[in-house]
């Protein structure tokens, strides 16, 4: 084979057009509640936050290669810190995202820590942190137990009013988290990434640094999922410790990620819409709805382990938002769907060299 | 004090008997069963409905449970983990905690939130309690729970060093294609080792059960419990299991002292300072925290 003739890209033109998609669909979203009932809005609200966590534990799992069954414990902690800081006279939507920068900042020396465990260990490992500081958090008098309290100050703006904003903060989050995540996958971070996703023993022995791109990962992903859980705050009002840091959280965000796709971009926003859908449809059948859920991330695991997107991307070739690069070869050889030879680390690193 | 201390190494007992399947998973099939507790809490369910319903005595019921949650462990293992073992290591993680989603809202949908026991059905026994010298008063189902752990933990020990059976568990936990070379059905021994290890997680539902009280959701607590005894026991032998429910039942003895709501927090506490001090003193990656040494058994 003539290498010289093969030409890397960095995107094809549906996922040019996708580009461009996204961003009107943003901007259609951010003029939505014009047209949207109140109850809708509050709908929109919580996609956007399943969106976060979606996409932040496929940071961590799908590109990191670290499952966690504990992040509900950033999760919990973004509420807290809120209540926290309203409480010491900090205007309540700025105390959101204080109160995110704060998880982020607590999440690196339990990376320290954390990241030395592998696999299963790191999951329960993780585990025992948020029951943890679950525990820890019912001791602050402040939120009385199990009781819990409310983010009172939110009181003083009326209800439309912070039913917007609300809104808007949580997609103006999602849009910034997921496009601080694209880009950070499409830089060259983003070469070490999929390198450590596809083999950690390997990526290390060609000088990626595994740890260190981890970390990277798992303060990012703690810093999203306490966005998303000051933003929960916000919408609830009331904050009681055992339904912030219930391991149900990481269940969510779990069959999301399985059910849209692992370690794909698109594969997260794509199940959170899925899950948002079911739980408009079926969260009314209580146990059942949580048994489906199960079910569904356990086929999923054991028979499309690639998750909906993955499974269509490697059918059909699709690429719309694109973090890696393809190797196209020259037209005799190509097929029609320009046979994408997904991330590859060797090409990785010819573009990081 | 010292009552607390009696109390503390007794309560090690079930910890110990509830990691040893964790465990022994671990060291063979290189995976942490997530659904651990909640299968934990199902045999313990199992118990209740055949003492409530047919007025079978919970000591009689384990002849039917054992057997059942043996035939779960191999099922798990040959429906299950075998095939998501297959697509990583990570893979398995989220089948399990799958499974345990699935079995923790079945419990709940079939019999709801109320929180059961079974101490009801196993007569003065619940309550019954020796007096040792110093006027130290232990419960006779504590002692029952700790020599039942100790019995099982030596039983294990021995049957995988003196059995053909055993030995060809081991041999596939070291390497399972070796193993296969020279020809040992890896395969066959990690569904038995499964099976195993469920008849412990059985007796440890059993015991929960009767010790204290469960409701559908109790299986992470568990979980957790038996995680922490495991790595805190570490890398020894099945004996460090033994070691390490023995220390966490005493942090959390210690914790409760403390503060009125420290009992659990002493044990997460202690689990996270053993972490510490072990990872910062082996300097290597910590590549397994959990794996028994079978080496050091032979």
């Amino acid at each position: 084979m003539n290498t010289a003739s093969l030409v890397i890209e960095r995107g094809t033109p549906a996922s040019r057009s996708a580009g461009i998609g996204v961003l009107t669909i943003i901007l259609l979203l951010a003029i939505a509640p014009q047209f949207l009932s109140a109850g809708a809005v509050d709908r929109m609200t919580a996609l956007f936050i399943y969106v976060i966590l979606a996409a932040m534990w496929n940071a961590l799992a799908g590109f990191g290669g670290l499952v966690s069954v504990g992040q509900q414990v950033f999760f919990g902690l973004g509420a807290y810190f809120a209540i926290r800081l309203a409480n010491a006279g900090l205007n309540p939507f700025v105390s959101l995202f204080v109160s995110a920068v704060i998880v982020g900042a607590v999440s690196w020396p339990i990376s320290l820590f954390m990241l030395r465990l592998r696999n299963g260990e790191f999951a329960i490992g993780m585990w025992v942190i948020a029951a943890l500081t679950h525990l820890l958090v019912n001791l602050d008098r402040l939120i009385q137990g199990e009781t819990g309290t409310s983010l009172i100050s939110l009181n003083v703006y009326d209800a439309s009013t912070r039913r917007l904003t609300i809104y808007w903060l949580a997609l103006a989050s999602m849009t910034a988290l997921l496009a601080i995540l694209f880009s950070l996958l499409r830089g060259s971070t983003g070469a070490a990434i999929r390198a450590i996703r596809d083999n950690e023993d390997a990526a290390a022995s060609v000088g990626v640094r595994v740890t260190g791109t981890k970390r990277q990962l798992f303060v990012l992903a703690a810093f999203g999922i306490g966005v998303a859980g000051a933003l929960w705050l916000a919408t609830a009002i009331t904050f009681q410790p055992k339904t912030y840091f219930n391991v149900q959280w990481t269940a969510y965000m779990i069959f999301m990620v399985l059910v849209g796709g692992i370690g794909t971009f698109e594969g997260a926003i794509l199940g959170a819409l899925l899950f948002f859908l079911i739980e408009t449809w079926f969260g009314g059948t209580g146990v059942w709805y949580l048994i489906g859920l199960g079910a569904a991330a356990l086929a999923f695991s054991l028979l499309l382990p690639r998750g909906l997107w993955g499974t269509l991307e490697e059918r059909f070739g699709w690429r719309l938002l694109s973090v890696g690069y393809r190797v196209r070869l020259p037209a005799s050889a190509a097929d029609p769907t320009g046979e994408a030879i997904s991330p590859a680390p060797t090409a990785a690193h010819s573009e990081k060299a | 004090m010292m009552n607390q201390i009696v109390q503390g190494v007794l309560l090690g007992g079930y910890y110990a008997l509830i990691a040893c399947g964790l465990s022994f998973m671990f060291s063979v099939m290189r995976i942490i069963n997530l659904a651990h507790g909640s299968l934990a809490v199902l045999s313990a369910f199992a118990l209740w409905l055949l003492a409530s319903r047919f007025h079978i005595s919970p000591f009689l019921g384990l002849l039917v449970v054992l057997p059942l949650m043996a035939a779960i462990g191999w099922a798990l293992q040959h429906f299950l983990l075998e095939r998501s073992a297959r697509g990583g290591a990570l893979l398995p993680i989220l089948t399990t905690f799958g499974l345990a989603i699935v079995i923790d809202n079945l419990l709940f949908e079939q019999f709801g939130a109320d929180t059961r026991s079974l101490a009801p059905f196993i007569g003065s026994l619940s309550y019954d309690s020796w007096e040792w010298p110093g006027s130290l008063y232990v419960g006779k189902l504590a002692v029952i729970i700790f020599i039942t752990a100790v019995v099982l933990l030596g039983g294990l020990q021995l049957f995988l060093t003196r059995t053909g059976l055993g030995r060809s568990i081991r041999a596939t936990s070291e390497d399972p294609d070796t193993a296969g070379i020279v020809g040992v059905d890896a395969r066959r021994s990690m569904a038995i080792a499964a099976a195993i290890a469920m008849v412990t997680v059985g007796l440890a539902g059993a015991f929960l059960g009767m010790r204290a009280t469960f409701d559908p959701y109790a299986g992470a607590t568990q979980l957790l419990f038996a995680f922490e005894a495991a790595v805190i026991g570490g890398a020894g032998s099945l004996w460090g299991t033994l070691i390490g429910g023995i220390v966490l039942a005493l942090a959390q003895t210690l914790g409760a002292r403390i503060h009125p709501q420290g009992f659990l927090i002493g044990g997460h506490v202690a689990f996270l300072i053993v972490l510490f001090i072990r990872l910062y003193t082996s300097g290597l990656g910590l590549r397994g925290l959990l794996r028994l040494s079978t080496r050091k058994a032979s």
